[in-house]
């Protein structure tokens, strides 16, 4: 779980002693996120994202089972029990407010996390397993955001759920009974709310077993860095506390500052006003979008508009957004490079940035109406992620000459300050 | 409980001995009592699935019954038919030339506007108001709505636009707008579902 020269947990007051032989759940989290867990010691500032995104959860289950107390999931009164939890209930406005900001703070972090990982290449062994977790993590996280939006049961609930169970009905042969199976009728109607509001709070604790996998997978390699070289030695790790205890206690203050901007400030910024407008299944709003952060997925959704041979335009959008996000489970094996770190692949790097940018266009499109020429720029830029992901990528870790790696992680921090190894000795005594 | 003790030693005597089958009582027992545990596994797989489908209430929903005495030549009105928008135009005869003039074999779903009617009510198109896209409802059936450059619906999620006769020219919708079952009751009044 840890390596050698990890510092062991010994209980010193005669209760956690008693406590500890009983059950070891100190020493668990002794040696998870405390003095137990050596880590590298150049970490930069985007390894502050894996905490900020367990904040982001629990901030989002606290704030969730207060909502769920104030909220009918009936189509009768739901859209009357969120405006009365919004205007009646003490502070009730503050933990929805909370809640569906949160969830937007959550995705953020989530893809900054994400966004780390693709750069510093932490896809590639020995953690694929973290990888994998990872993106198990992020369709839970995406199912569970797509259901609770549709409990305030306003115009774009109502509507966004159509849209996405529609997806399904995409499916030949079976398509149809599966949409009306996960609906409970031929339309969004009490049943599909009832059921979205119970799958809407246990999924949350789903994720959140997946993060101890998660994490538990890390902890067995140790966090990986900047570099992208391993950890050779002692001199190579700080225990995680009090030194990343620290660093992200700093992080997670810049994300409440941020987060609380947003939330007294701009709460609705991030929301459509269609939704404050209750579910009519009579008339669809001018313009369906959902949530921006599922804006890039559903650009690549709607960037299909012919048919390819006998496969419908409708089912192939529906194939290549599952497509988009399925692939990413296939990137540790399709990067075949022996380095991590894109800070040492120059020709990865380039590669790297037009991807990000592209996924921000599609993210752009994906929220503008369906029309030229965004169809058009969603069509070129959909075809570029998949290029990215199957044919650059194989491609440059086959050709890419990197840049030399540092011999230790030690080595690259103390020439970032300009000193030798010979001076290592003297840091050390220090 | 003598003679199973006798079948069982017998049982071990024959398998230790390399009997002739080679299949052990103990290896029988064991793949029937799990095959048996499988079986009531799926079992109770069923309910647990079956209970997501619609229930009775919402299949029992009754049929709609839609006056058509007061909708005139180019009007179209919107109401539900198993909570779903459910629209009925009067087409006027501007349109219904449109709607024969094209060659249905350059269609994506091809049919003709005889097809999606009844025999000689051919000004009366009644179809599902649902996209068969992702399931919006197109425009189109409303006053001033934008009817799209065929001038049928329009689709405002994705940009399906249907023509006269409720057929996909453009977009991505696979389909034409679904033609519900209806007969008419009387001149001015059709049953549908």
């Amino acid at each position: 779980m840890s390596f050698p020269w990890a510092e062991q947990y010994t209980p010193k007051h005669p209760v956690m002693q008693w406590v500890d032989e009983k059950l070891p759940l100190p020493r668990l989290v002794y040696n998870a996120v405390g003095a137990g867990y050596p880590v590298p010691r150049n970490l930069n500032y985007f390894w502050n994202f894996g905490v900020l995104a367990g904040l982001a959860l629990v901030i989002q289950i606290v704030t969730g089972v207060i909502m769920a107390m104030h909220y009918g999931a009936n189509t009768l009164v739901a859209f009357g029990t969120v405006e009365q939890t919004m205007r009646d209930v003490n502070a009730g406005w503050l933990m929805r407010y909370a809640h569906a900001n949160g969830a937007s703070f959550f995705f953020i972090v989530v893809y900054l996390h994400i966004f780390r990982g693709l750069y510093f290449g932490s896809y590639k062994a020995p953690r694929e397993m973290v990888w994998l977790l990872g993106l198990v993590i992020f369709l839970l996280m995406m199912a569970t955001a797509f259901m609770g939006y549709v409990l305030p049961w306003g115009q774009m609930s109502y509507w966004g759920a159509k849209v996405i169970t529609g997806l399904f009905g995409a499916i030949p042969v079976v398509g149809e009974p599966i949409q009306t199976w996960l609906l409970g009728g031929f339309a969004p109607g009490n049943a599909s709310l009832n059921r979205f509001f119970s799958l809407h709070f246990l999924l949350p604790f789903v994720i959140a077993a997946v993060v101890i996998l998660h994490i538990w997978a890390l902890h067995i390699p140790g966090s990986s860095n900047p570099t992208g070289v391993e950890v050779k030695g002692p001199q190579d790790t700080v225990p995680f506390h009090p030194y990343y205890t620290a660093k992200d206690g700093f992080g997670a203050g810049i994300f409440l500052i941020l987060f609380a901007v947003l939330l007294f400030y701009a709460p609705n910024y991030l929301g459509h006003p269609d939704n404050y407008i209750e579910a009519n299944p009579l008339s669809t709003p001018a313009h369906i979008v959902p949530e921006w952060y599922f804006w890039p997925f559903y650009a690549i959704l709607r960037a299909f508009t012919v048919d390819f041979f006998f496969v419908p335009a409708k089912l192939l959008g529906v194939l290549a957004m599952f497509a988009s996000i399925l692939l990413l489970f296939f990137l540790p094996w399709l990067d075949t490079s022996a380095v991590r770190s894109g800070s040492y692949r120059p020709t990865f790097r380039k590669f790297f940035w037009i991807l990000i940018i592209d996924v921000l266009i599609l993210g752009y499109c994906g929220g503008a109406p369906a029309a030229e020429p965004y169809v058009m720029i969603s069509q070129i830029a959909a075809a570029y992620y998949f290029a990215h992901f199957l044919i650059i990528l194989p491609l440059i870790s086959r050709f890419e000459k990197p840049l030399p790696l540092p011999n230790s992680i030690t080595e690259a921090v103390l020439a970032k300050y300009g000193k030798t190894d010979g001076e290592t000795v003297a840091v050390a005594a220090e | 409980m003598a003679i199973v003790e006798h079948l069982e030693s017998e049982g071990a005597a024959v398998s230790s001995g390399g009997g002739s089958d080679g299949v052990r009582r103990r290896d029988f027992i064991n793949i029937a009592a799990v095959s048996f545990a499988g079986v009531g596994a799926v079992a109770v797989v069923v309910p647990l699935v079956d209970q997501m489908n619609p229930s009775a209430d919402v299949l029992a929903l009754a049929s709609t019954e839609v006056d058509l005495s007061a909708i005139q030549p180019g009007q179209a009105i919107k109401t539900t038919f198993r909570s779903q928008p459910l629209f009925v135009r009067h087409l006027t005869d501007k349109e219904i030339a449109e709607a024969d003039k094209v060659d249905p074999s350059t269609l994506r779903d091809p049919q003709t506007l005889e097809q999606r009617t009844v025999d000689g009510k051919k000004q009366w198109l009644i179809t599902m108001g649902v996209c068969t896209h992702l399931g919006c409802v197109p425009l189109g059936a409303g006053e001033g709505e934008n009817r799209g450059e065929f001038g049928g619906y329009f689709c405002p999620c994705h940009g399906s636009s249907y023509d006269t006769a409720a057929r996909i020219r453009k977009g991505p919708a696979p389909k034409n707008l679904e033609v519900p079952k209806y007969s008419f009751t009387s001149d001015t009044a059709i049953l549908v579902g």
